[in-house]
């Protein structure tokens, strides 16, 4: 069971979150200038990192907000979690 | 019965509690602080099971979590009997009831034992190469067979009917056993100020010191045991800021320092409290961890070594010592090491004939403290085999004696093992630890983890008592300094604390002469022979992870707990390979076996999942409304009058609603306000269709595709006013439809000025359909019903009996509808003041059953019967809905894809079997020839089926390939007794015009 730094309400056991898939995964901003090939990547491709992984999780059993993590996919260890549009954390001290 | 063999002083029994209990019917007694294994054993029982798949004769070879052998099943009545216990960890209580398991007719003559002399035909792997033929019979007759023949206890029938109870903890340090250097490092953190937990899986915190031998060395601190225990428990519990647990096991860690306890609280008792739960499962959340687990005494490989009374000489230490209990009369110790020596001189001194050790090194040194005890040492020694059928009677040696090659046959009822000791890495790894090779020590240590997490003692391979103490507290107090330190669990491993000494503690595998006869074994639970090992290894099994699962060692209850090293050491050998090179088999949770009621908690019967109901539901019930579950929600399916079935109930609602008028509760669907300066916006990029255009006061039939452009979720939405909305969803698909709102909300449009509030629960909705709803309702409420005044597809507030009510014109069933939403604590009252009313209008209540016909007779869809997340809107024919002028919404981009506009996509048409009296199965494939020769694709599949009262015919609607150019074509659909021709058709079958909406 993993614990969870909400950016908004601290450490929360992971019960309190639903994951959201990888982050920073931006819509086009004119989908219908998009190619074919632009489009389906942005909705079907995924990265399967091992290591570090952006991802996205909400609170929805607490502030219901949704914020993006830093996660060692190898370790399940958290670097860090940031709000959404914020950049990530510098990865200096770790 | 007496106790021949139980000493009238020392050991932890309370002499003054006699208790009875019996084993296989048969009555014994023995004592407070008794195992039901050391009671036995005092009653001279050393037979207490039958191995797995031979059937052989066995008796414990350990004397606590790691045996393998003595598998009972206690028995307090039909719903509490508890199979696979291990009578060495199973706890005396007077009336305690056990039973031996897979033997027949009984313990001492069993059948099964026939196994044994087909031992050569039966080797590791063999039922996957013999049982192939015929292939069916695996199933219906081998299995079941071989499932019977190899055994391990029953599951009761009857329901369990303790309580189970679940809690959540969090400390700074979690210390995992209470043995020497658990104590002193819970101790040490305590000191410093740390909220510690301390647990243990035995019933008394001491862990090896309870059967420390009063003559050894084993004195913490120049203070005996006892006494040290005594002081150390004392300190502890002075503490506000320690909680010690005692029977509590901990049996898995988990990421980010969640470590989880089962804690038994009942089990140890004649007769427990009713307010106690059998069971209690911690959650705990520690910063630091500390692991004191211990080393558990890895036995020898030699033939014929699983006789009854060859044990661990581990087990005998705590017999003699922690139970006072001689487990023979003429013992033999084989050992590898000179841990074991103690324990040979202290059963000496106790009374018992030590007969001879034969020590594998060629020249021990420990052998000097033997021969000062007259115990003759056998040096090199190799064992032949063993005699005797359900007791050892007699071990055959050889190895060399005063410079003399000897061999010989030594009678005795006991044999010692002892091949050094197996670190307990279970929860290390379990942490994602690393191991070592320590070559020294011939096993793995705890190397550096990613967890917060630390070894401490014997399970990291310091086995001297003083040092154990020492490592102990050293950990206690890093642990307690590192967490104080900190203000929240961050990342990282602790410093690796530095590897302890290594002593020459001395170690060996194999014991077994090459002249010797009989099988070996490794595995004792699974019947695993060293000759199995070497087969798979032989069969090419390269893999320890597939070694195991071959030849099944390591596997059920004891988890490999005194197997896996030796298998190891044998496998690597036969590779010509190394151990650390082979590497060891994963380390899962449990530990030990957990009940299952300590996982389920309190999550069972009532409480195993919420229930929803609506206001109105206590009316259904008494109506005696048959019930369907909808997601969490029970929703009134329909309403049987006397002597009425499924069938005819819903025949008569559908008839009662289209002849005259219905009251629908459909308080359970979804539904969401969206208000703000922004929430027409909001919609637009969401939604299909456009609201632009969309008046306060009228609603539109809105459709939401995912960015795919699959159809995701449908409902009405109303603009109550310029800047909020009320958006309705299905059932089923609310939470999923605010989470995609408040996703793309917080994630991609946050400059947008919209809130989001459920508000499902806060209206009841009391649908009254029919072309006689107007009358019904007439002057009930502030509203206007007129037909001009409030049109199809609109939306009025206003007030009903002085409540604020919402009332929407919208249909559901092709007739003239009307939805009333009113706060929820008002929906009762108001459904029994509309049924009252409705009386003189012929009003019928109906249920989710007609609610479907109905729809279906008109051919509105339901998302996710008549769609399965791969149909656009105009392949479910709601291409009209999508506003044509937007530049974007949800899925749009999706849509003008080649795949999602191919001719050949499956449409959604109605399906009228040529016989109108017979009803297609939903979910059966259409077809477009009869009996197609196999493989036939299919065009597509029913979705929906029904009986249509009201048109006295069947009508369906279908996904078919290229449906709707299909109109009028005959396709055919499989049907129990034979395919049924089928006509495709328009899926509106109910008044295609539609005039009926308009009351």
């Amino acid at each position: 069971m993993l614990l969870i730094d909400c950016p908004y309400c601290g450490e929360r056991p992971e019960p309190e979150f639903a994951y959201g898939g990888q982050a920073h995964v931006a819509r086009p901003a004119r989908p219908a200038e998009a190619s074919d090939e632009a489009w389906a990547d942005y909705l079907y491709f995924r990265r399967n990192t091992r290591g570090l992984h952006a991802e996205r999780w909400r609170h929805i059993r607490g502030c219901g907000r949704f914020f993006n993590a830093l996660r060692d996919t190898r370790t399940d260890h958290f670097l860090g979690t940031y709000k959404i549009g914020a950049p990530p954390p510098p990865l200096a001290d770790t | 019965m007496n106790a021949p063999l139980r000493l009238t002083a020392g050991g932890r029994i309370d002499r003054t509690r006699r208790l009875e209990f019996s084993f296989d019917g048969r009555t014994y007694r023995g004592y407070a602080g008794d195992t039901l294994a050391s009671a036995l054993l005092a009653g001279g029982v050393h037979l207490m099971g039958r191995s797995f798949k031979y059937h052989r004769p066995r008796g414990p070879i350990a004397a606590g979590v790691e045996e393998p052998n003595a598998l009972v099943t206690v028995r307090r009545d039909a719903g509490r009997c508890t199979p696979n216990l291990r009578a060495t960890q199973v706890e005396l209580y007077e009336g305690l009831r056990a039973s031996s398991q897979n033997r027949w007719p009984s313990l001492r003559f069993d059948l099964g034992a026939l196994n044994d002399l087909l031992a050569p035909f039966i080797p590791a792997g063999f039922y996957y190469k013999t049982f192939m033929w015929p292939r069916r019979a695996w199933a219906a007759l081998y299995e079941p067979r071989i499932r019977a023949a190899a055994g391990l206890g029953h599951a009761p029938r009857a329901a369990d009917p303790d309580r189970y109870a679940t809690r959540f903890a969090h400390c700074d340090v979690l210390v995992v056993g209470a043995g020497p250097a658990g104590l002193a490092a819970a101790g040490a953190a305590a000191e410093l100020g740390a909220r510690v937990i301390l647990c243990d899986e035995q019933s008394e915190a001491g862990g090896s010191l309870l059967a420390a031998s009063p003559a050894g060395a084993e004195r913490p601190g120049g203070f005996a045991a006892d006494a040290w225990i005594e002081e150390q428990l004392r300190g502890l519990r002075v503490r506000p800021n320690v909680r010690l647990l005692t029977r509590t096991t901990a049996f898995g860690y988990f990421p980010h320092n969640a470590v989880a306890l089962n804690e038994r609280l009942t089990d140890h008792l004649a007769d427990p409290p009713a307010d106690l739960p059998r069971e209690r499962q911690w959650q705990v959340r520690a910063r630091e961890v500390v692991l004191a687990c211990g080393a558990i005494e890895r036995p020898l490989v030699f033939p014929g070594n699983d006789r009854p009374g060859i044990i661990l000489a581990d087990a005998a230490r705590t017999w003699l010592h922690r139970y006072a209990v001689l487990p023979g009369t003429r013992a033999v110790l084989v050992t590898g090491c000179d841990a074991a020596y103690q324990t040979a001189l202290d059963l000496a001194r106790a009374g018992v004939d030590v007969a001879c050790i034969a020590d594998t090194r060629p020249e021990p040194q420990a052998a000097a403290r033997a021969l000062a005890e007259d115990i003759p040492v056998l040096n090199a020694a190799r064992v032949r085999h063993t005699e005797g059928r359900l007791r050892v009677t007699a071990i055959a040696l050889e190895g060399r004696s005063a410079g003399q090659a000897v061999r010989m046959l030594q009678p005795c009822d006991l044999v010692l093992m002892s091949g050094g000791y197996t670190p307990s890495l279970h929860l290390h790894s379990q942490a994602r630890g690393n191991l070592r090779w320590s070559g020294a020590l011939q096993c793995f240590l705890p190397a550096e983890s990613r967890e917060r997490v630390r070894s401490a003692g014997a399970c990291r391979g310091v086995l001297t008592l003083d040092a154990a103490l020492r490592d102990g507290r050293e950990a206690g107090a890093a642990a307690a300094r590192a967490a104080l330190a900190r203000d929240g669990v961050r990342p990282g491993p602790p410093p690796a604390a530095a590897p302890p000494a290594e002593e020459p503690a001395g170690a060996a595998v194999d014991a077994a002469s090459p002249h010797g006869r009989g099988r070996a074994f490794v595995d004792w639970q699974n019947d695993v022979t060293s000759k199995d090992l070497a087969l798979a290894v032989r069969e090419g099994f390269r893999s320890i992870e597939h070694v195991k699962r071959y030849t099944t060692t390591g596997m059920a209850t004891d988890q490999g707990k005194t197997s896996n090293l030796n298998a190891l050491g044998i496998v690597a050998r036969v590779l010509g390979s190394s151990p650390p090179e082979v590497g060891l088999t994963t380390f899962r949770m449990p530990y030990n076996p957990v009940s299952f009621g300590a996982f389920a908690g309190t999550a069972r019967g009532e409480l195993f999942d919420p229930v929803r109901v609506t206001p109105m539901h206590p009316w259904a019930e008494a109506q005696g409304a048959v019930f369907e579950d909808v997601g969490l929600w029970k929703r009134a399916r329909y309403f049987p009058r006397a002597g009425e079935d499924l069938h005819a109930a819903v025949a008569r609602e559908c008839r009662a609603v289209r002849a005259g008028c219905g009251l629908f509760d459909a308080s359970t669907l979804g539904k969401i306000e969206v208000v703000g300066r922004d929430a027409v916006n909001f919609l637009n990029r969401l939604y299909v269709n456009s609201f632009d255009s969309l008046e306060p006061g009228r609603c539109r039939y809105g459709v939401l595709l995912r960015d795919d452009g699959f159809i995701y979720d449908d409902g009405v939405i109303a603009r109550l006013a310029a800047d909020r909305f009320h958006v309705t969803t299905t059932t089923g698909g609310a939470p999923r439809v605010l989470a995609l709102m408040e996703d793309y909300l917080q994630t991609e449009w946050p400059e947008l000025k919209v809130w989001l509030t459920s508000t499902t629960e806060q209206w009841a909705v009391l649908a009254v359909q029919g072309p006689r709803a107007r009358e019904v309702l007439q002057g009930l409420s502030d509203i206007p019903l007129g037909g001009e005044a409030l049109p199809h597809m609109s939306v009025a507030s206003g007030f009903i009996g002085g409540v604020p009510l919402r009332l929407f014109r919208v249909s559901f069933t092709g007739e003239l509808g009307y939805e009333l939403n009113v706060p929820a604590d008002f929906g009762l009252s108001l459904w029994e003041r509309l049924w009252e009313r409705g009386r003189a209008y012929g009003m019928c209540a109906y249920g989710t059953e007609s609610m479907h016909v109905l729809r279906a007779e008109k051919g509105y869809v339901i998302v996710g019967q008549d769609t399965d997340g791969t149909v656009t809107p105009d392949d479910a024919g709601l291409g009209w809905a999508i506003g044509k002028k937007k530049p974007d919404f949800l899925g749009r981009r999706s849509l003008s894809r080649a795949a999602l506009r191919a001719p050949e996509r499956r449409q959604l048409v109605g399906l009228l079997t040529l016989e109108p009296q017979r009803v297609l199965e939903e979910g059966a494939q259409v077809m477009a020839q009869d009996g197609a020769s196999s493989p036939a694709r299919p065009l597509g599949f029913v979705t929906s089926s029904y009986f249509s009262a009201v048109l006295g015919r069947s009508i369906a609607l279908g996904l078919v390939s290229g449906g709707r150019a299909r109109t009028g074509q005959t396709l055919y659909v499989p049907a129990p007794g034979g395919t049924l021709p089928v006509q495709v058709a328009s899926p509106v079958f109910y008044d295609p015009s539609g005039a009926r909406l308009h009351g």
